[in-house]
């Protein structure tokens, strides 16, 4: 029997036990319906991590601190030494963070790979307000390389000498603002204490609004010119004495390969600096939901595993049932290998039936669900489509089962292929 | 002298082990030459479906030997006996094993489906044989619904869908009233002097086994020279 013709058949014999075939496709319906929604809620919340994670931060700078050289608890505080600067730093009480000058920044920069080096300088704006109406507290920061998810409005541009705020969408009504739209192109004053305790006022005009988003402070983005603006204000009556000192500087590096940036990572650390990435800081979160969707995947796994043995009784009842079938075909010259085919080519068609009607209504109920949700209770999570389907995982799902189901085939097969042919044309 | 087309050397067949154990042949040697019309007569149990199967190669012997066209069946391997059992050998059997859920055309071209014929001409030779059966207008009703005699002919159509060179047939008039075995007889000396097929057929019935060629008496697993017993 040529292949064209074994398929032809095992399809016309699945189809032979109408009842029988629906019940095991219903089985391994159930295996793939599971498998594909795991894999699109996957698929969805990776995916929404990623935007939001470069909505906070580059994927191509490090955040670099001063390795503390402190052995952690129990052993006692540091002997002081006049040529380090410590900071406190908002971990455990007591802790210290030990700052960088401008020679570490200098050093940091001397790595090579590193195309720049940025302090870190906290800016410790007090209030926002827009037309002379109600103030609001407001945190900023500078946007190195992140890049927000804007409901109207454009991103910044480090390069403009105007002053330029991002705001997050929860102050826009607040501020007597009517909506995002007519938020953008806005004047807003920003007010920060100076070095002396007075409140000073920077003018800044807000160029996007985001939208509301997982991983977001709460804070605002701001350009290159509204922080020098910012810090000059903050500056003012500083005496010139002290030295400017940071907790952390951003270096920047260009498009690397893991290699590399581990490389730079040694070389800093060697050094005495602590760098991570982005990928660095968001990874267990990362690694916390791959964790849960493999749960989720091995349940389907199992669901697929009893599907299979499911092929493997209706195909044993098919094999027995067609024993005479199978005899007369073997009398007539019917090779062991043909008999085998036909078997396992009818497993990998059931697989197949079961897998697509699987797929087809996962995809089916999982869009209309996840839009449901994403205009329901998730709204708060703009962007956030919970379930998303990859062509490449669906296909990856779909001959899994074909390969579950043409593996549990293999027994029946192979029962029916080593029969003898009297023997079975006998079978009453 | 020309190689007889089967050739058997003592031949024996036992079912069952321990104490269920049956010894159905014991012992046969048997030549059949190309061309030869052979009948094989023996009371119910003596033997005679399990001799036809060693021949037609669907079963193993328990010892003994059979030869076709000189090469032992033994030394065949599983391809080359699968292609014997395709295109060499055609089988009747007693009891029919026609498929009633499919058309009698679907049974008819099933050994060459087997044999990789393509679709068109499968119909084509399926019908040409039909025809010859005078089963032609039957060829779209389903196996089930045929009467005995008509059934009786689609089996022997399909045993002829691949131009066999031996054909076997297991009782093909046995359940078939007297004017319907006469025409199925017709039929297999027909094509036994016109197309040279050889054929071996199993029969009760001593007025067909004298319309052969030679007839092969067996008695409980054993061929004996006449046919006495049964003449009796
Ligand atoms: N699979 C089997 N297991 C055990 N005994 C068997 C088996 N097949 C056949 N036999 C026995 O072998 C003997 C010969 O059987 P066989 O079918 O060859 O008889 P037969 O001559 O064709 O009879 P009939 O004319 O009734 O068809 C019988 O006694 C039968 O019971
Ligand atoms: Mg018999």
């Amino acid at each position: 029997m040529n292949p064209l013709e074994t398929l032809k058949t095992a399809i016309a014999n699945s189809f032979r036990s109408k009842l029988r075939t629906t019940l095991t496709v219903l089985a391994i319906f159930v295996g793939a319906f599971t498998l594909t929604i795991t894999n699109g809620l996957g698929t969805g919340i990776s995916n929404y991590i990623d935007s939001q994670v470069a909505a906070i931060g580059a994927s191509n700078a490090f955040t670099v601190t001063r390795t503390d050289t402190n052995a952690g608890l129990g052993s006692g505080p540091q002997k002081y030494d006049p040529n380090t600067r410590v900071l406190a730093a908002g971990g455990r009480p007591g802790s210290t963070q030990v700052a960088l000058t401008q020679a570490d920044l200098d050093k940091i920069g001397a790595v090579p790979g590193i195309t720049g080096v940025s302090p870190v300088t906290r800016l410790n704006t007090a209030y926002i307000q827009w037309n002379n109406q109600e103030k609001y507290q407001l945190s900023v920061s500078v946007l190195a390389g992140a890049q927000p998810q804007l409901d109207a409005g454009q991103n910044l541009d480090d390069a403009s000498t105007v002053p330029q705020i991002i705001l997050p969408s929860s102050y826009v009504s607040p501020l007597g603002l009517s909506d995002s739209a007519q938020a953008v192109g806005q004047d807003v004053t920003i007010g920060i204490p100076d070095a002396t305790g007075t409140m000073r006022t920077v003018t800044a005009t807000i160029n996007g609004i985001e939208q509301n988003a997982l991983l977001s402070s709460g804070g605002a983005f701001i350009n290159k010119a509204l922080s020098t603006a910012l810090a000059q204000a903050q500056a003012t009556g500083t005496t010139t004495a002290s030295a400017p000192v940071y907790t952390t500087a951003t270096a920047l590096f260009a498009p690397s390969t893991a290699a590399q940036i581990s490389d730079m990572k040694n070389r800093l650390s060697a050094a005495g600096y602590t760098a991570q990435t982005l990928d660095d800081r968001i990874g267990t979160v990362k690694t916390v939901i791959n964790g849960i969707i493999g749960v989720l995947d091995a349940f389907a796994v199992i669901a697929l595993i009893a599907a299979g043995f499911g092929i493997v009784n209706t195909l044993l009842m098919s094999v027995q049932e067609r024993t005479r079938e199978i005899g007369l075909m073997k009398a007539m010259g019917m090779g062991s290998g043909s008999v085998f085919a036909l078997f396992s080519t009818e497993a990998a068609f059931i697989g197949l039936l079961g897998s697509l009607i699987g797929s087809g209504a996962a995809i089916a109920l999982g869009t209309v669900v996840s839009n449901a949700l994403a205009r329901g209770p998730l709204s708060d999570l703009a962007g956030l489509q919970i379930l998303s389907f990859a062509p490449g995982t669906v296909a990856v799902v779909i001959l899994l089962v074909m390969a579950i189901a043409f593996i549990a085939g293999t027994l029946p097969a192979w029962r029916a292929a080593r029969q003898n042919p009297i023997d079975s044309l006998r079978y009453e | 002298m020309p190689v007889p087309i089967l050739s058997t050397r003592d031949l024996t067949k036992t079912y069952g082990r321990g104490p269920d154990r049956f010894d159905a042949l014991r012992g046969v040697s048997l030549d059949i030459d190309r061309g030869d019309s052979v009948a094989i007569v023996g009371k119910s149990g003596s033997g005679k479906s399990t001799l036809m199967h060693l021949l037609a190669l669907l079963d193993t012997p328990g010892a003994g030997s059979v030869h076709v066209d000189g090469t032992d069946a033994r030394s065949l391997s599983g391809r080359k006996l699968n292609a014997l059992r395709n295109q060499m050998f055609g089988f009747v059997f007693q009891q029919f094993f026609l498929n009633h859920a499919s058309t009698v055309l679907e049974n008819v071209v099933l050994p060459l489906k087997i044999a990789g014929v393509g679709a068109r001409e499968r119909r084509a030779r399926g019908m040409a044989v039909l025809e010859q059966l005078e089963l032609a207008d039957k060829a779209r009703n389903k196996a089930g619904n045929l009467s005995g005699g008509q059934k009786q002919r689609v089996v022997i159509a399909r045993a002829l869908a691949n131009n066999p060179r031996v054909l076997f047939a297991d009782e093909p008039t046995g359940n078939l009233d007297s004017a319907t075995g006469r025409i199925v007889e017709d039929i297999l000396f027909d094509l036994n002097h016109n197309q040279g097929i050889t054929l071996i057929t199993v029969t009760h019935d001593h007025d067909l086994a004298a319309r052969f060629n030679r007839r092969v008496y067996i008695r409980d697993g054993q061929l004996i020279t006449t046919d006495e017993e049964h003449a009796a």
